[in-house]
């Protein structure tokens, strides 16, 4: 029973929120497609005027363009498949009774607090380092040839390392899920001769679907936007193995000094994001509401 | 839990997680052990290492090589200051979408996260020069109000989660009492929604403290958080791990130890209020 009063009041509250985000975001996108047709280079201050759609032609035909779509696919679509399932996996393991649980969450938690920048740095150095690396030294102990993971493949080595961030996100959010799963339907399924597998998929994994729309959402909003691991271990390396249309819009601006072209780069990245948007908003929409 | 399992089991299963907690940890225990031990100890056998006499010199390198304090004192003020001033701004914006909902509520709620979507490189160029332009460049000003517009849309909507959960009848039943709207949200709901407020900022407070793109691309020195004090230790200049070890230690422990004690919030702020 909201009041005329309240009602007034009520769009008085939210305008500040609504008008911020608003212009964070008209301001610069604007500003960005009005540069992505210039001819603006900062290397060349002379050379001005009008580029029509030649920056985005030479974005788009750029013979690296297409292979650095499909490796952000490829990292999303991997670390999301990795954590959904290993998360799944997780969850159930630790929703069984077991000693210790206070310990194990801890343990389990702690590479969500870690900033992107050190996990991508210890990873790269202590771990996969083909020369004083832990995996280097464990090869060398078992007799075998060490492995450059970074120099060889770069793509599996960043989305693993990636996983390694966000597992625990999607392994705590699916264990709360799990941990509100009625209990008495599960063993009256079982008395009626249900297997483990026919339960897991008729009824504990129903029950999921909302958490793991959880998952798929926050974890695309990040993932969709990873810039420091990938600068961290390979500088989009070797060659353009790792690079991703972040990552490509980032150089072009940083280090080509190209305002012109990056800016076309990244509005095709907003228009590629946005393509993913209304996917995962819709899925998100329709299980949200109910 | 009404089902019976034998010790068997129960051992079996804590054996497993054990295992598992133990593997997902080790990266970080691994950089805190390597981080007491000498450059030259760091770089041999897993074993050697371990047997190696502890030492500190690592921690004091670090600090003559960088201005520590600075950068942790740059960190908090971002990632406190941001939260903050998103809570000033997202509290009465939840508030009203919670309690006098209109009919373009949800789709609001939901345009609000796409900005989110919006990838940061597609608005990169516009930021470094408007912010070059004003000179803000490297200063904490800057920072602060990029990360507070960053982390607004997931402010607004875990308060929103939150306030959805106080039972509307209570401030119906203030306001049959006479309670103003001031007064309505100071003394009857702010109570009430200390707790999720509380979730919602530590949440943002890591969020912005690990934030690794704008802190990296709008600072160089002076307003540097720590994501980019340990950006500067990626460089391999002879032997570095245990100077990095140390580095990365001190930047992940105070938000390591925050996270920890407060993990049982965290989870449920984190759902959006979408998962039980």
């Amino acid at each position: 029973m909201a009041t005329q009063h309240s009602r007034i009041a009520a769009r008085f509250m939210v305008a500040p929120s609504v008008g911020l985000l608003f212009v964070w975001m008209i301001v610069p996108l604007v500003t960005t497609i009005y540069f992505s047709f210039l001819i603006y280079n900062q290397l060349y201050p002379d050379r001005q005027g009008w580029a029509g759609f030649d920056n985005y032609y030479y974005f788009l035909t750029d013979r690296n363009f297409l292979q650095a779509v499909w490796n952000s696919v490829v990292l999303v679509v991997g670390v999301l498949a990795i954590t959904v399932i290993g998360g799944i996996l997780f969850a159930l393991l630790l929703n069984m009774p077991f000693w210790g649980q206070g310990v194990v969450r801890v343990m389990v938690i702690a590479p969500f607090f870690v900033m992107p920048t050190v996990s991508a740095l210890v990873w790269k150095n202590m771990f996969m380092n083909p020369v004083n690396g832990m995996f280097a030294h464990i090869a060398k102990g078992l007799g075998l040839e060490p492995y450059d993971f970074l120099g060889h493949a770069p793509m599996a080595s960043i989305i693993g390392i990636v996983s390694w961030e966000w597992l625990p996100f999607a392994t705590l959010i699916l264990l709360t899920a799990l941990q509100s799963l009625d209990s008495e339907q599960q063993e009256a399924a079982e008395m009626d001769g249900a297997s483990w597998l026919s339960r897991f998929i008729y009824l504990t994994l129903p029950h999921l679907t909302r958490a793991i729309t959880v998952v798929i959402l926050i974890q695309t909003i990040f993932l969709l936007s990873i810039y420091a691991e990938i600068a961290v271990t390979t500088n989009g390396g070797p060659g353009t193995a790792s690079t991703t249309i972040t990552y490509q819009v980032a150089l072009k601006s940083l280090y080509d000094n190209d305002v012109g072209g990056a800016s076309a780069g990244g509005i095709v990245a907003v228009i590629l994001a946005n393509i993913v948007a209304v996917f995962v908003m819709r899925m998100i929409g329709k299980n949200l509401e109910a | 839990m009404a089902r019976k399992t034998t010790t068997a089991t129960k051992t079996l299963v804590t054996a497993l997680a054990w295992g598992l907690g133990f593997l997902i940890f080790f990266p970080i225990l691994w950089t805190i052990l390597m981080s007491f031990h000498s450059e030259g100890d760091a770089i041999k056998s897993p074993f050697e290492m371990l047997l190696s006499p502890w030492s500190f010199e690592s921690y004091a390198e670090v600090q003559t090589r960088s201005n520590y304090a600075l950068h942790f004192f740059n960190s908090v003020v971002i990632s406190v200051g941001s939260t903050l001033l998103a809570l000033v701004i997202a509290v009465p914006a939840a508030w009203s979408m919670a309690f006098v909902p209109g009919k373009k509520t949800k789709d609001l709620l939901m345009w609000m996260l796409s900005t989110k979507m919006m990838p940061a490189v597609g608005v990169l160029i516009p930021m470094y020069l408007g912010f070059k332009n004003m000179g803000l460049l490297d200063s904490l000003t800057g920072l602060v109000a990029v990360m507070t517009l960053i982390n607004l849309p997931i402010v607004v909507w875990m308060l929103y989660t939150y306030f959805k959960e106080i039972p509307g009848e209570i401030l119906e039943a203030a306001r049959m009492e006479g309670a103003s709207l001031r007064s309505e949200i100071l003394y009857v709901l702010t109570p009430m929604a200390v707790p999720g407020i509380a979730s919602t900022m530590l949440l943002n407070v890591i969020l912005a403290w690990n934030e690794s793109f704008w802190t990296l691309q709008l600072t160089t020195h002076d307003a540097a958080p720590l994501t980019q004090f340990i950006a500067s230790y990626s460089s391999p200049e002879g032997l570095f791990y245990a100077k990095l070890s140390a580095a990365s230690t001190m930047a992940i422990a105070p938000i390591l130890i925050l996270g920890w004690f407060s993990q049982k919030q965290l989870v449920r702020g984190l759902t959006f209020g979408a998962v039980k």
